[in-house]
Order: C-alpha cells, then structure tokens, then sequence
C-alpha cells in the first residue's frame, strides 16, 4: 500500500522522534492497535453510496452538540424566572452566543433529519438483518435516546412551546392504569410542569441521557466493527476473502472513507451553515414561533405541537380517538422498528434484489412517514384526524406486509391477509363511528382499501412483482 | 489507466486539505473562546460609576464599588501632601514608572488633584484590602510611620500616595484607576477626563 | 433520475396538501420591511421609543446594541432615544411601572423584544393599522386583527380614526353573524394613509431588527463561511479523487 509508506516517509521526515513517541506510547496503551483495528485496517465494502455518507455525519452533530451545549450552559440559567431571559442574553449579550445557540438549536433538527435518513438506509439495503439485528437494535437505542434529549432540551428555553409540549408529553403517562398520575407527578416533581421540572430536566439533558447516548453510540460502533459494514447490493464482503485474508471488495476504512467522508462533511456544513447563517427558524419549521412568548401555566398556544421530528408520532397519537389506544399506537409504532429484523426475514437484503412490489412498498412507507410527520404538524381538526388515522394505518401495514413479503405466499394466503386486514381497519371503524363525518369515513376507507388491493391482491394475482432478481456474486462498483 | 500514482500531486493535496481544515477549526474555535469573555451585560454592570465627593471630611474617605472592586477616595489634608516627596527614599517606585496609574495620575500625588486620592485599594501583594492608617507615627505600626495603607495580611505599607515602600511583600504600588471629575462634588471612576485620552486600560497588578 | 422525480413527489406532496385545510382570520397585509434600510430603522427606532415605550418595554435589548447595530453615536442615543436619561448601556424598559399598567390596562403590556418573531411582521403592520371605534370598548377601539385588545390606538393623531364595515350573512338555519369587510376613514389623521404606512412599517421593521438583531450580520457571515467551505471542498474532493483512483 503506497499510502502505508507515505505515512511512514511523513514520520521519518519529522526526524524519527515522533516514530520514538509513537512506539512509548504503543508499549503502555494501544494507540496503534486501535487505530489499525478500528480504522487502518478496518476493511468496508467499496462500493458506499450517497447514503453511507450519514453515520459518520451524525457522529459530527453529537460532536458539535455536546460541544455547543457545553458552551451554553455556561450562560443558561436553569430556573422557570431566569431561563427565559437567560436565552435572550445568550442571544444578545453573550460575544457570539447567538452562533453558538443557532448551532445548537440548527444541529438538534438536522440531528434527526439525518438519523431518519441513516434509518431509511438501514431499510432499504436490509442493513437490520442477520448478522447485524444488534447492531440495529443498538441504533434504535439511540434513536429513542436522542427523542428524549431532544424532548427535555427543548423545554429549556422556557417559552410557550416548551412548557406545553413538557406539559403534553408528561400527560401521556397518566394512561397507566394504577400508577398514571402518581408516576406523572414524580416526572414533574410538582403538580404541574413547573420549574422543579425545569431543573430535573435540564440535569438530565446535559448530563445524564448524553452519557448514555456516547455509550450507546460506543456499543452501535463496536457491534458494526464486529460484524462489518453492509452494503448497497446486501452482499457480505467476507464471504470473498483474498490469500491475505483480507475482504477481496474492501478497502481500508482509512483513508478512503476517512477522505470520503470529509467531502460528505463538507457539503453537510455548507447546508448546515446556510439555515444557521440565513434562516435558522427555518420559517417555524426548526423555532417555532409561540416559544418566542414565554411560558405561562395559564394559557395554552392557538395550537400546539412539537417540532417536526416528533411529528409522525404525534399524528398517530392524536388521530386515534381513544387516550389509551392512542398512546399505545405511538408506542407501538417505535416498538415495531425495533422488531424489524424479525419482521421481514427475506433472505435477500437489498433493495436492489426485491421484488418490484417491495421496493414500491418502501417508497410508500417513506412516503407515508412525511405525511404522517406533515399532519402532526396541523391544527387538530375532524379532517386531519380522519386523514392521519388512515395514513397511520398505512404505516402499520407496512409491517404486515414486510412479514408477508418473507417469502414466496399462495394465492389463497394473499387474499386471505386481504380479507383479514380489510376486516380488521373495518371493524376498528365500526367501534369508533362517528355518523357526524360517515362520508369522511368512508371515503378515506378507500385509503387503506387501494393501499391493500395494490400490494395484496395484485400480487396474488401477478406473482411477478414479487419476484426477487438474481443476487450477484461480487458487489458491484460504478 | 490512470494506475500511477503521482506521489507530489497526493502530498501536495494532503497537505494543502490539512492546512486548509485546521484553519477552519481554527476558526471555528475564536466565537467559542470569544464567548467566555465579558458579555454586554457584563461590560453594561462594569460601567463608569459615579462617587458622591461632597460630604467628605478632611483626611476621612469614601467607600464605592467598581468592577466589584472597591474605589476610594481620601480627602489627603495639605500637611500630608507636603510630606509625600519625603518618603522617596524609602519607596520602592516613588516615581510610578510602572503603570500601576493613567497618565494624568503619573505625579508626586498619584491623583489630578493633590488633595483628593482615588485609589482602588487592593494590595498588589495578594489582593487583600489594605487598612488605611492616616496618622503619622501609628502605634500598630511604629513611630517612624508617615501615614498610608497598612495590609493586614502579609504586612505590605503603602504612602498616603498608595506607593509601596521597599523591604514588604508588595511588588507594585496601589492601583489608580481612570476617573474624571464630572464636577467638584463628582468624580466618575472608569471614565478618562474631557481631552485626555489616555492608553491605560488596567493597572498591572490589581 | 427516476429516484429523483420520485424524491421530488415525496416533497412537494406535503405542500399540496394546506389546499384542503382552509385557515378562517382576517388576511393580513405584507409588512415589506427590509432590515437593511437602516434609515428605516433609526425611524423606526424614534418612533417606538416615542409612541410605544410610554408602556411597553424592549428589555433584552441595549441601547449602545441599537446604536452600534444601526450606525448612531452614543450622543445620538442620549438626545433622539433616551429620554428619561440612563446609561447608554441600558436596556429598553419603559418607565410606566407594571402594577400601573396592570391596573389601566387589566393585563400589563408585553415585552416586545421578541414580538417580531412570534407574532410575524404581517401581523403587526396590519395590527398597527387595523384600529376602528368601537364605543363598547373600554379604550374606545377595538382591533380587527387582535379584537377586543386592550392596547388603545395610540398612534390615531398620525392615523385618524376608522370604523369597520361588517356585512351580515345568514346561516341555513336562518340566523346570521356578521363576518368584517373593510375600514372606512372617518376623521383624517396628520399623514396620508401613504405616509402612516410609511410609518407603520418603519416601526414593524425596527420591532423586526429587535427580534433577531444579528440577522443584520449573520447574512454576510455566511456567506464567509460557506465560501471557506467550497475552498475546502476543492481541496478535499481533488484528494478524495487522487486516492480513490486505483479502486475499481
């Protein structure tokens, strides 16, 4: 490897005594072996694409987050009288704390955006199956994580927004049966969202969950380490090993992901810089505007949501007209993607090779994921609870469909899971029938109706569009 | 095929991202390190502050804060301002060539006008504040004792000019900070007067 | 290609979709403020402290910031905008005392650094200009966009007082509600409607510099920063292609 003799030319340029340090230091701790392990010698496939630039981006916002979170907390002030204004010196009295508070607020919403994006990777190129279920189960570990850090530290500011959403996200507890309420004042610590919880919070924000969020991170890397990066075509690289035992598709992590990635960083940050630098309300979407107004326990905002990486299971929470199933349905919506490595079992783990049906199924999934995210956004009206109630049945059922795409079904046993789901969202429309909005209701039926004629019915009729394509042997590069 | 590497080339780029990616954390660090610096409130809290003169008695003092450092002014009667130059001998910087004063202040006096000190009274030892000991021959100091500022702490002795005499602890004399009379019965600490603008930002030691 | 027509109906969905969710409430009219008029500004700065410090405050903001930000000496801000004197390194708090103004008013009026950035300029311009008599109210006028407000018009000398023209309309059941339509001038005021919203805007402008007031720098920052970057970017994607050229 010429790289290899470079570096070493670098070292001896430098008059050998960084070569003496590096081998005092390699005796007592092992700063080589890591890094050889870890980075120099850690083989990944060849053939990355666009979408295995947000792993190591997502490492950089953890980076830029605990860095600036650091250096506002310097100036924050943790209490229900000062926290508001505190956020307005850091705004305008701190010598660019107004950077430093854009980037942090900028980082939390990208944070998310290219965590969903890391996830649809994960997704589409079966990245969750065998051997890597831990690998993935750790990522949604981080996931969860990352909601609560982003749901606690946004109550810090202390406006209209944080006080409600905290007040909102705190009442969903109270559902348990029994210990609801109990449980509901131990979070708060008072008897409403107060600046007790403040305090809690913040303590938990900017010490506890990030631990636990760099150790989770920590696990996530290892187990990837272990098992070895997946790639676009879902082909383990190992299984072709040179006489070196070295992967016949892999390269060394560094340097060619390491200079990579560098050039993906840098695209990220001129993005990055743009909301920061240009608009980093983002039009409401990243600050939302009723948290320039600062908390009052006597008054709710017009209407109230959260930011928009919450929305998705927000809508399913709200559209479901019942306290308890609602809850559950946003539970069981996270509970699913971690399952998701036992759900579909396709042996083909690429997108690439599935059937055409699949790949359609994914794409809606996307799809419905943005819709579900843009209705939780909405005021809470008849129309978009009906709308999102179906839109969440939609995103339900890709999971039965991705259980039912396993592998190759019957005729019988498509139409049978037709017949069944159709009953199921029927008989779900039948408790809650509501004759005031009966012509809503069964138009928007029409919305799951289509959604399974599509990706049950045609296929039991066209088996075609299940069909895998031949797996290639090698990955495939340019 | 491009399969030569063109080593000059590559070295040349490698070195070219590295400078150019350490500048950028370099930069990236100034707003982080710029922001541990006094803020605007910070700055607005440590403002001039102005130091009522009028009701001050001959050889008594006025107490203020500054900086949440404490200002005072001595009322110094003309028989001490006569025996200031006599204590040359004795002072470590009877001339206050170190700038432990604004330019305007760089006299026998150490003031702008002799009968009326202004002195940020912080022993340049270790920061304790100094006891101010007017009468000459002081028995808690001794009978050759001119008058001036005695610290409890270490023992340091300054004139009633705030200079330091030789053989204490104290390196530097007592820091004058800037002030204007805004008229006789005001003095504003922290603001140079009308036409003289002086380079002296902060005493050496304080 | 296909992926990206398809990532292309994936976004623009969304924004299709507002069409079936109507938002009832008065139109507002578009503020057109530009931040970088800073003549607009110092206007504006004159006519806040004039017309609407007498009760409200600004008080996360400094004067020296104001002065520094829209080119003004520290004499200036001592003879145009500080009347009740103070440092220059004050922030703008209004000299009426909360209990007062809780008692006049029944709620004590609203800071507005920051009111700019929840309420939006459209709002407050057509705010500003949307009084109409109302002899019901307390303050003898009321709001078409904030009704039943407790601000009084307070700048009606310059403006002249409206009143408002509601049409009826009549529900299916037969009983109607009034639905507003428009003002109509009754007594002129000392500007032209021209002028006034000239004004209008002025202050809606300084009210939006006050909000975000590195808004006013942060534009040519980032433009500094995201040309560093596409240097960089140069730099690296060339190192990048150099070392990825023998990987086929």
């Amino acid at each position: 490897m010429s790289n290899e003799t470079q570096k070493r030319d670098f070292i001896d340029v430098t008059g050998g005594w960084l070569h003496q340090l590096r081998g005092w230091i390699d005796a007592r701790f092992p700063m080589s072996k890591l890094w050889n392990e870890q980075v120099a010698q850690y083989y990944a496939p060849k053939n990355f694409n666009f979408w295995y630039f947000f792993g190591s981006i997502a490492l950089l916002i953890l980076v830029n987050q605990i860095v600036t979170g650091i250096f506002l907390a310097m100036n924050y002030q943790p209490s229900a009288t000062e926290a508001f204004a505190s956020v307005q010196y850091i705004m305008r009295d701190v010598n660019w704390g107004w950077l430093i508070r854009y980037l942090h607020s900028v980082g939390a919403s990208l944070f998310f955006v290219v965590v969903y994006l890391h996830m649809f990777r994960g997704v589409i190129y079966g990245s969750y199956k065998k051997p890597r279920e831990l690998l993935w189960i750790f990522g949604m570990l981080i996931y969860v994580a990352l909601m609560a850090e982003a749901f606690m530290g946004y109550l810090l500011p202390w406006g209209q927004m944080s006080y409600w959403g905290a007040q909102v996200i705190t009442s969903l507890f109270g559902v348990i049966p029994g210990v609801g309420n109990s449980l509901m004042q131990w979070l708060r610590g008072d008897y409403a969202v107060s600046g007790i919880t403040l305090n809690r919070f913040f303590a938990l924000h900017i010490v506890a969950v990030p631990l636990v969020l760099i150790g989770l991170v920590l696990f996530h890397l290892m187990a990837l380490h272990e098992v070895g990066s997946n790639n676009p075509d879902g082909i383990e690289i190992k299984q072709h090993k040179g006489p070196d035992g070295i992967p016949l598709d892999g390269i060394p992590f560094h340097p060619y992901y390491t200079i990579k990635d560098i050039v993906g960083v840098t695209v990220f940050l001129a993005i990055f810089a743009a909301i920061v630098f240009f608009s980093p309300g983002l039009h409401g979407l990243f600050l939302e505007p009723a948290n320039f107004e600062p908390a009052n326990p006597l008054k709710t905002p017009q209407d109230i949501h959260p930011l928009w990486y919450f929305g998705p299971f927000y809508a399913i929470l709200r559209s479901i007209p019942n306290k308890a199933l609602g809850i559950s349905a946003m539970g069981l919506a996270i509970v699913l993607l971690f399952l998701l490595p036992w759900i579909d079992r396709n042996p083909v783990k690429s997108i690439r090779y599935r059937g055409a049906l699949y790949r359609a199924l994914v794409g809606a999934f996307a799809l419905t994921f943005i819709v579900l995210g843009y209705i939780g956004m909405q005021k809470a009206t008849l129309f978009w609870a009906e709308i999102g109630q179906r839109v969440q049945e939609l995103y339900f059922l890709f999971f039965v469909l991705s259980w039912v795409y396993t592998r190759p079904r019957s005729r019988g046993f498509l139409v049978g899971t037709f017949l069944a789901v159709m009953a199921v969202i029927t008989l779900f429309d039948w408790l809650a029938w509501d004759p005031g909005i009966a012509r809503l209701k069964m138009v928007s039926w029409l919305i799951p109706g289509v959604y399974c004629v599509i990706f049950l019915l045609l296929p039991a009729y066209f088996g075609k569009l299940l069909e895998p394509k031949p797996v290639p042997e090698r990955v495939r590069f340019k | 095929m491009s399969e030569e590497i063109d080593n000059s080339k590559r070295h040349f780029l490698t070195v070219a991202t590295v400078v150019v990616g350490a500048v950028g954390v370099g930069m990236t660090a100034v707003p982080f390190l710029s922001s541990m610096q006094p803020s605007a409130r910070a700055k607005a809290l440590g403002g001039p502050v102005d130091i009522d003169i009028s009701k001050i008695e001959p050889g008594g003092l006025v107490k203020a804060k500054w900086r949440l450092k404490p200002v005072w002014v001595v009322q110094r009667s003309r028989a001490a301002i006569a025996e200031l130059p006599k204590n040359a001998g004795l002072l470590r910087d009877p001339d206050s060539a170190e700038p432990q004063q604004p330019g305007y202040c760089k006299n026998e006096s150490r003031a702008i006008k002799p009968e009326l000190f202004v002195v940020v009274p912080i022993c340049t030892h270790l920061g304790c504040i100094p006891l101010y000991r007017p009468e000459p021959g002081d028995p808690s100091i001794g009978p050759t004792w001119p008058g001036g500022f005695h610290c409890p702490c270490h023992g340091s002795l300054y004139d009633l000019a705030g200079r330091v005499f030789k053989n204490v602890p104290a390196p530097l004399n007592l820091p004058v900070p800037r002030y204007r009379y805004v008229n006789d019965k005001v003095v504003r600490i922290g603001e140079d007067p009308a036409g003289s603008h002086s380079s002296y930002r902060q005493p050496l030691i304080w | 290609m296909r992926k990206l027509l398809c990532a292309l109906v994936l976004l623009l969905l969304p924004l299709s979709l507002p069409a079936l969710a109507q938002d009832e409430g008065v139109t507002l009219q578009h503020a057109n403020i530009n931040l970088s008029n800073t003549a607009s500004l110092q206007r504006g700065a004159k006519f806040f402290v004039n017309y609407c410090m007498g009760c409200h405050s600004a008080r996360y903001v400094r004067y020296n910031r104001v002065g520094k930000d829209l080119g003004l000496t520290d004499v200036q801000l001592e003879s145009y905008l500080m009347f009740a004197g103070g440092k220059t390194s004050d922030t703008m708090v209004s000299a009426m005392p909360q209990a007062d103004a809780k008692k006049w008013f029944g709620i004590p009026p609203p800071d507005l650094s920051l009111e700019a950035d929840s309420r939006g300029t459209d709002w407050i311009y057509t705010y500003l200009k949307s009084f109409y008599l109302d002899p019901k109210s307390a303050t003898g006028v009321n709001n078409v966009v904030f009704p039943h407000t407790a601000m009084p018009q307070v700048l009606w000398e310059l403006q002249g007082t409206q009143k408002a023209i509601f049409t009826t309309v009549k529900n299916p059941d037969g009983s109607t509600y009034e639905v507003f339509n428009r003002l109509e001038p009754v007594t002129p005021g000392k500007l032209t409607p021209g002028q006034f919203d000239k004004v209008d805007r002025d202050i809606t402008n300084f009210l939006a510099y006050m909000s975000d007031p590195i808004a006013l720098k942060s534009r040519d920052l980032g433009l500094r920063v995201i040309g560093f970057l596409i240097v960089f970017f140069i730099f690296a994607y060339l190192l990048k292609r150099e070392i990825w050229k023998k990987i086929h």
